[in-house]
């Protein structure tokens, strides 16, 4: 039995714990957020913060997060009261298709949330192992900028 | 078009909407515009109890309504056609709200369910159109409505329906607008069942005011914030998970499957082999994949591959079918006559769709009856398809769209639904399979290879005087339509893709058709004694395509075809315009005559303030960084958008890495449905250019693909620095919309090849441009 604190909720779940944590988080909690994207930990859809740090949960055997604090897309805000990240992210219409959003928003906050003073630079540097198809890029670096400068100014 | 008819499995569909249609009939009255004409005009305000007897003793009654407004003045529209990301869902909500004359928070859109909405082919067939799709369906079903409403206004209000005026889900008297009645009170507890008007009249985008504007997508805050549900994210009762064992290597058949190798492993329910197919099912995602890893399979040696160096020169000597596009007849003669004659070579590789997710579907095959829940552009094609391989009448199969990522033609999206459906078929339970990252990438249909050989004539004034294009392009299966095998998944299941048949020589025209821009802009386009359809004036023009068999599947992606020869068209244009040291675009603008694709040329220019003067820039060095820019257009196919962009562009001459600092697109794609969606879709559409001209390729050794995750498949991520991108669209309210999805990505390679030889004099021919490309390049135009 593994516990888990995922968004704020306390869970104890039979699983194997070698099984990555994706298919606990999306099959187990029926969580939507993280995505199997490539399995490889190549293209970020997968990301869930995990104390604070954004990590790619298909590479991540469960039993290694036993009790830690677990954050995904799902767990930040909601469509009535979006998180601020997720707000700049709608204001600046920064999607297509949107499969790949658990990695941009979530390794763009963990980011931020250690390095508010970041620059555009040092942003995009922190972005560089994130994909997204749809090449949404300007829109979603827009949105980032735009939470990051709020985060500064709040 | 052939109409489904109202299952049970239509129902049901619907009872899950939301938007159950017997409730219409039943309940508290509905308007609904649909294609049954039969009956229609005798149903008109029959009583729901009436309405609901004739529904009940009608077999006959089909399912294809396109707009249902309720009594409670909700609209429910149906449509034929998919939000892909492109926006598709958004721009078709504000379409029925518009033309309805309703608020946009009324309409709900359901979309591509078989049995459920209109069978419209594929979302975006007939080269991607984005908001025209549904002027003949959707838009004018909702007009119909509208005028319905108005006339039966006219009758309650006792005015002629010419003096009134609809808005907001309600009719006025357009003289005093304390005069109105809404829709649900004219509708009351009536049913109307009204034949789609061919002849209704559509809302002028000069009146449009829900269209036209740039309203934030309605879907984007359940995105953002994970509570929208994709396919991949579906789970219904008593699923279990399914994975396949894809062949080593290209044409490799089945010669046995150790059962007993994964005997010890947890959770597995059943090893499928079908043909040259193998499959496991297990209780748990992790548990199939680790099955499908730990099986031991015997497979045949396959087919040798031709070798990727020499590919090019490959195609050249291959059986071809073989089409002419256009002969004036006379190129031959004009080429010998002419003052100067230049040719070149230009080369283009097989690139992937690569969606971000892998592909995924949930089937539920038992007790006589399917269901297949899949991210297909074509949910009736997929049931035809699905049908031939569960041996099943199509009837007994219902499709329903649900989102997926976004797939930018055909990823795997139709092939991972075969693999659901025979598994679960198999295993009589539901079965959902999402696809590895490997099987995704080394089997999907990729975008065609093409080399292209081009060659015109210059008279002594510099001007062009003949054109000759012949092509060779390589393909196989594509999307499924009634045909499994045009997918890996359906070809290993023992199902052919369409054949391929050789035809030399090619049969002549009957009228012009560019063949997705074969034909370029610059030709006049005459083809026997109708109006010429070209967009330019260079009247001795050949256009001969090859078509051959290529050793991969292959599918329409993003821009298909298009976008390979116009890298051709434009990259050589610029070459012409060099050789007569004229200025690029003025030398565009000299050889063309129409309007629409003049306009956006000079838009683009006037946006990025082009200097006029020949390319390369002179006293650039020879080393180190240097700056260029680079220009290219077109008039995409026949009538689907014309764009131009001017490309600003840094090269390394020292390690070959291209920076593409800045963009300026003009687009012409009729009236703006939507400004900030077709902005996002140029911007978009433009990186993913950037990311094919620079990095990507699909590559292959002796027998097998070697491209097959983001390492040996390479993808601009974001952290590359992207260009400034700068968008301007040409409204053109009183012409027809056209596509836009695939605008700007057409151009892309053409404008960086240009810019990288203003920059450094050096021209490249074949994409990708990577740094060893361009690096390689420059050395050999310095010795």
């Amino acid at each position: 039995m593994i516990p888990l604190k995922v968004n704020g909720t306390a869970h104890t779940l039979d699983v194997e714990p070698q099984t990555p944590l994706l298919y606990v988080l999306s099959d187990d909690l029926g969580l939507n957020g993280p995505k199997f994207g490539c399995g490889l930990a190549q293209c970020g859809s997968c990301t869930v913060i995990v104390n604070g740090r954004a990590i790619r949960s298909c590479s991540v055997p469960v039993g290694s997060v036993a009790n830690a604090e677990i954050t995904t897309l799902d767990g930040l805000g909601t469509p009535e009261n979006p998180h601020p990240i997720q707000k700049a992210f709608i204001d600046e219409q920064a999607a297509q298709c949107g499969f790949c959003l658990s990695g941009v928003v979530l390794t763009a906050k963990a980011f931020l949330d250690q390095n508010p003073r970041a620059n555009e630079e040092q942003i995009r540097q922190a972005m560089s192992g994130v994909l997204c198809r749809c090449f949404t890029h300007t829109r979603m670096l827009r949105a980032i900028g735009r939470y990051a400068a709020e985060r500064r100014n709040a | 078009m052939k109409t489904p008819t109202m299952t049970s499995d239509a129902i049901a569909a619907l009872a899950r909407e939301g938007v159950s249609r017997r409730a219409f009939l039943k309940g508290s009255g509905a308007l609904i515009v649909g294609f049954s004409v039969a009956g229609a005009a005798g149903r008109l305000g029959l009583t729901p109890e009436e309405a609901f007897a004739q529904a009940a003793a009608d077999p006959n009654i089909q399912l294809d309504s396109w707009i249902a407004i309720q009594a409670d003045g909700t609209v429910t529209a149906y449509s034929g056609k998919c939000e892909l990301g492109q926006g598709q869902f958004m721009v078709q909500s504000q379409l029925v709200a518009e033309e309805l004359c309703v608020p946009l928070d009324r309409v709900r859109l359901t979309q591509c369910v078989t049995g459920v909405t209109p069978n419209q082919g594929t979302t975006s067939g007939a080269g991607s159109h984005f908001a025209n799709f549904n002027r003949a369906g959707l838009a004018l079903a909702a007009a119909t409505a509208r005028q319905t409403l108005v006339g039966l206004a006219s009758t309650s209000l006792g005015v002629p329906a010419a003096d009134l005026t609809a808005r907001d889900g309600a009719v006025f008297v357009t003289s005093d607008t304390s005069r109105s009645v809404s829709y649900a009170e004219l509708i009351g507890g009536r049913t109307f069942q009204v034949p789609l008007d061919k002849a209704a009249v559509r809302r002028h985008p000069r009146e449009w005011a829900v269209l036209g504007k740039p309203i934030g997508r309605v879907d984007l805050p359940d995105m953002v914030t994970a509570r929208l549900q994709y396919v991949h994210n579906l789970r219904v009762p008593g699923m279990l998970h399914g994975r396949p064992v894809r062949p080593p290597s290209v044409g490799a058949t089945l010669v046995s499957v150790d059962e007993s190798s994964i005997k010890d492993l947890p959770g597995i329910v059943k090893v499928v082999t079908r043909k040259n197919y193998v499959g496991v099912v297990a209780q748990k995602p992790w548990q199939a994949i680790q099955a499908a890893e730990k099986l031991r399979v015997n497979w045949s040696a396959g087919s040798p591959l031709p070798s990727q160096a020499a590919y090019y020169d490959h195609m050249r000597t291959q059986p071809s079918r073989d089409t002419i596009v256009v002969d004036s007849g006379d190129v031959p003669e004009k080429l010998a006559a002419a003052a100067t004659t230049m040719r070149a070579t230009y080369r283009y590789p097989f690139q992937m769709h690569g969606s971000i997710g892998s592909s995924c579907a949930v089937a539920d095959v038992q007790n006589g009856k399917a269901t297949i829940w899949a991210a297909s552009q074509n949910v009736y094609g997929l049931r035809g398809a699905s049908a031939t391989l569960l041996g099943v009448p199509p009837e007994t199969i219902q499709v329903i769209f649900t989102r997926g990522s976004g797939c930018y033609g055909i990823n795997g999206a139709d092939a991972v639904a075969f693999d659901a459906a025979l598994l679960s078929q198999e295993v009589g339970q539901p079965v959902r399979v999402q696809l590895s990252r490997k099987d995704e990438m080394a089997w999907e249909n990729y975008g065609l290879a093409f080399v292209i050989d081009q060659q015109i004539g210059l008279d002594a004034q510099g001007n062009i005087v003949a054109w000759d294009y012949e092509g060779w392009s390589a393909s196989r299966g594509g999307r499924p339509g009634n045909r499994p095998g045009n997918v890996a998944s359906g070809f290993h299941m023992g199902f052919e893709p369409a054949p391929f048949q050789p035809r030399t020589p090619s049969p002549a025209p009957t009228e012009f058709l560019t063949d997705n821009n074969a034909a370029p802009a610059y030709m006049v386009g005459r083809v026997g004694s109708h109006e010429p359809g070209g967009a330019g004036l260079v009247a001795s023009e050949r256009v001969l395509s090859h078509r051959i068999e290529s050793p991969f599947f292959n599918g329409p992606l993003r821009a298909p075809e298009q976008l390979q020869n116009t890298f051709a068209h434009e990259s050589f244009m610029d070459e012409v315009a060099a050789r007569v040291k004229a200025d690029p675009v003025a030398y565009r603008l000299r050889h063309l005559r129409d309007p629409r694709l003049m306009g956006v040329v000079s838009a683009a220019a006037k946006g990025f303030g082009w200097d006029a003067r020949p390319s390369p820039r002179p006293g650039n060095r020879q080393r180190g960084v240097v700056n260029g820019r680079g220009f290219a257009c077109v008039a995409r196919d026949e009538g689907n958008g014309w764009v131009a962009m001017a490309a600003d562009v840094d090269v390394n001459q020292d390690n070959g890495q291209v920076v593409v600092k800045r963009l300026v697109i003009a687009c012409d794609a009729g009236p703006v449905s939507n400004p900030d969606g077709i902005r996002n879709q140029l911007e978009g559409a433009a990186l993913h250019g950037i990311s094919r001209t620079l990095t990507e390729e699909v590559t292959w050794d002796s027998n097998k693909v070697t491209a097959f995750d983001w390492r040996t498949y390479r993808t601009l991520s974001l952290g590359t620095t992207m260009p400034k991108v700068e968008t301007i669209l040409m409204d053109k309210p009183d012409e027809q919309a056209t596509g836009a999805g695939e605008m700007s990505i057409t151009i892309v390679a053409a404008a960086l090849g240009n810019a990288i030889f203003d920059a450094t004099g050096v021209r490249l021919r074949q994409v990708p441009f990577t740094p060893e490309r361009v690096r390689a390049e420059l050395l050999a135009s310095s010795d």
